[in-house]
């Protein structure tokens, strides 16, 4: 038996915050800048302490100007530094949508190499706390689609204290999309807790019978999921994608060998996902190992709406991806 | 800074003045109202009070017309009511009930209201001045001489969008009434710190549009300037810019531990509320005697008491509704 490493009971937003501090002791080109992170403490509180820790030259207070201060990270990357840019919530990253499609992500392309952009840009995604449609997007499928970013999906407290700095010494551009609805998540974590890496998938429970991939802030669903099939016997294996771009396909190809059968959980819409991609990539690669097609759990294509049973009726729900992989199961025929 | 403009005000009229000390405490014992259902978990989501600057809706909406238009932000339960949207049909929106204005699609920061040309609680920071840009475009194509009235507050003065409007808007001669409700703190980020310019009347007179800063605590000010200023926008003068200098008494949603501003301050800005001293004036004045006082609250306290039984007793949108208006039913002829 191996003695049982110490670990330190921690929120996944303290495990974020201290994720920031220690780049920002680590590595002196490091500075946070964004909407409200100093003063008010981060608008969901990550970077709260860090101003009276670091000053106002490295913890940046912006204006309202998405835009001009994404750009500017971007800048300040080309010169030297290594910002990490906050943008509140990924609803208002589409206004800084033009800085990182048409220039974090072509610049290094477009000079011919000469210059890559080390840029980590944080940001809050998700639905489910009745914030209706203009707060509620899950985009980072979305970003996943283009060339020259990285797409990151923190779901687990590990997760959160680790992606940021391998983040940083990425030279491209890095995107990580953290689900408000994990900020609160509380649990055990190693104390030694330190870097993981960004590209590879992992699996979260091993199964037999069905795979189910998902990301983000439906794994903790998709892991309850699993435990109510194995009541009913069902042994279902969980997928944690983990980076949207790159995408780790040979991970889930894996367990496809071992399960035969695939359920993607994806609270994006389904139209254009990147459970469609993944899909497709199922479909290229292991299309004869499947007993049954590939299903999807996705949200409901509409604005989220802000009454409560309807917002609950949009998303992907554990109930939802029982009966999907009940459903699947009893095909087998 | 810009002068404040000193109105030569007409002796006051009794009738009137009671019309708007109601119209600002239906405003104020309203949200107190939706406060207290937050609390009590009614009302979900974000909910952006407005106490401390009611003046300024109330004291804006009397210089329109029945078919001027009104584009608000996501503070906006003020300017609905003060536009005309009914309180059951608010608190309705706000419980999320299908009886709301917005089906409870939309919660408190998306009122909509067709009959009343209010065209919504935009929460997106700055999103609501090419809408209002748009709305104006048509009314000049087809020879309307009507206005349209944005508001928003003064962060969106950093956002690229508030540029591009005002510029197009000037350009184009376009019938916009842009109502800045300068509350000096977006979040947590005071004016000065995220402006270099704090004059906010310079930056749009730069745009070449009539620009003037207006006491927002005070309701007849507030009236008078816009109705100067509707008079301009009216008669194919273009676009005006007014700044209204208010505050908020409150957090700016309900969580919020305002680290980023004095107990002091608020208390000194509370010394001006708009609702107490215009009634203190009335009263000195002899125009508001305290059966009529009695009569407002007791007619208001009603008309709440009505919005929450309204509320509570709506129904609930049948869940198969859930993808209903992601697009048109009838198609345009
Ligand atoms: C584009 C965008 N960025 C950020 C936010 C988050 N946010 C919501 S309200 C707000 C402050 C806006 O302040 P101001 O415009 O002064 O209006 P106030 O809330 O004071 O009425 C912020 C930063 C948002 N809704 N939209």
């Amino acid at each position: 038996m191996t003695v049982e490493a110490k670990t330190v009971r921690i929120t996944y937003r303290e495990a974020m915050r201290q994720a920031l501090r220690d780049a920002l002791h680590r590595d002196p080109r490091v500075f946070l800048m964004g909407e409200d992170v100093g003063r008010y403490g981060g608008c969901f509180a990550v970077s709260k302490g860090l101003l009276e820790e670091f000053g106002p030259e490295r913890i940046r207070d912006t204006p309202l100007s998405e835009s001009a201060f994404v750009g500017a990270g971007i800048g300040a990357a080309m010169g030297g530094m290594r910002p990490i840019v906050e943008i509140m919530t990924v609803n208002f990253s589409l206004l800084a949508l033009d800085q990182i499609v048409n220039n974090a992500a072509t610049m290094l392309h477009m000079s011919g190499g000469q210059f890559n952009i080390p840029l980590v840009i944080r940001m809050t995604t998700g639905a489910g706390r009745q914030l209706a449609a203009q707060h509620s997007h899950s985009l980072e499928g979305w970003y996943a689609h283009i060339p020259g970013i990285k797409v990151l999906t923190p779901a687990t407290l590990a997760d959160a204290r680790g992606m940021l700095w391998t983040a940083l010494q990425d030279p491209d551009p890095v995107l990580i999309f953290e689900h408000g609805g994990l900020y609160n998540m509380e649990g055990e974590l190693a104390a030694d807790a330190g870097a993981v890496d960004i590209d590879t998938a992992v699996v979260r429970r091993a199964g037999t019978d069905v795979s189910l991939i998902t990301y983000g802030g439906t794994l903790s669903k998709v892991l309850q999921a699993a435990e109510e099939l194995a009541g009913t016997g069902v042994s279902a294996e969980v997928v944690d994608l983990r980076s949207l771009r790159p995408l780790d396909t040979a991970t889930v190809l894996a367990s496809i060998l071992r399960t035969h059968r695939a359920v993607i959980i994806d609270e994006g819409w389904r139209s254009g996902s990147i459970s469609a991609e993944l899909s497709a990539r199922i479909m290229e690669s292991a299309f004869y190992e499947l007993d049954v097609p590939v299903a999807r759990v996705c949200s409901a294509e509409v604005p989220m709406p802000y009454a409560k049973h309807m917002e609950e009726a949009a998303l992907p729900q554990v109930h939802t991806i029982v009966e999907t992989v009940r459903q699947m199961v009893g095909s087998r025929g | 800074m810009s002068q404040q403009v000193a109105f030569q005000s007409p002796p006051l009229d009794r009738h009137h003045s009671l019309f708007l000390l109601r119209e600002m405490l239906r405003i104020r014992r309203f949200e107190e109202k939706c406060a207290e259902l937050y609390s009590a978990t009614k009302i979900r989501g974000f909910l952006h009070l407005y106490i401390g600057e009611e003046a300024v809706a109330v004291g804006a909406l009397q210089a329109l017309e029945p078919d001027d238009a009104i584009v608000a932000t996501y503070r906006e339960h003020g300017h609905a009511l003060a536009r005309g949207v009914s309180a059951t049909s608010i608190m309705a929106e706000m419980y999320g009930k299908q009886e709301g204005c917005s089906r409870g699609r939309g919660g408190s920061m998306h009122l909509f209201n067709a009959a009343t040309r209010f065209y919504g609680g935009n929460a997106i920071v700055g999103g609501g001045l090419p809408v209002a840009v748009g709305l104006a475009l048509a009314d000049k194509l087809q020879g309307r001489p009507r206005v349209t009235a944005c508001f928003f507050g003064e962060g969106a003065v950093a956002e690229g969008e508030f540029h591009e409007c005002l510029n197009l808007a000037a350009l184009w001669k376009l019938p916009v009434l842009f109502c800045c409700e300068n509350n000096l703190y977006a979040m947590g980020t005071a004016l000065k710190r995220s402006e270099s310019e704090t004059d906010l009347c310079l930056k749009a007179t730069s745009y070449e549009m009539p620009a003037w800063p207006i006491d927002g605590m005070d309701v007849m000010a507030c009236e008078e300037a816009t109705q100067r200023a509707v008079l301009t926008v009216r008669s194919g003068g273009g676009p005006c810019f007014l700044e209204f200098r208010t505050y908020r008494f409150r957090a700016h949603s309900m969580y919020d531990p305002q680290l980023y501003r004095d107990k002091q301050e608020v208390e000194q800005w509370k010394t001006r509320d708009p609702i107490a001293v215009f009634q203190a004036r009335l009263q000195e004045l002899g125009l508001l005697n305290e059966e009529d006082l009695k009569r407002i609250e007791e007619d208001i306290t009603t008309e709440v008491a009505k919005a929450v039984e309204f509320a509570e007793t709506g129904t609930w949108e049948p869940v198969e509704d859930l993808t209903k208006f992601v697009y048109s039913e009838k198609v345009q002829a």
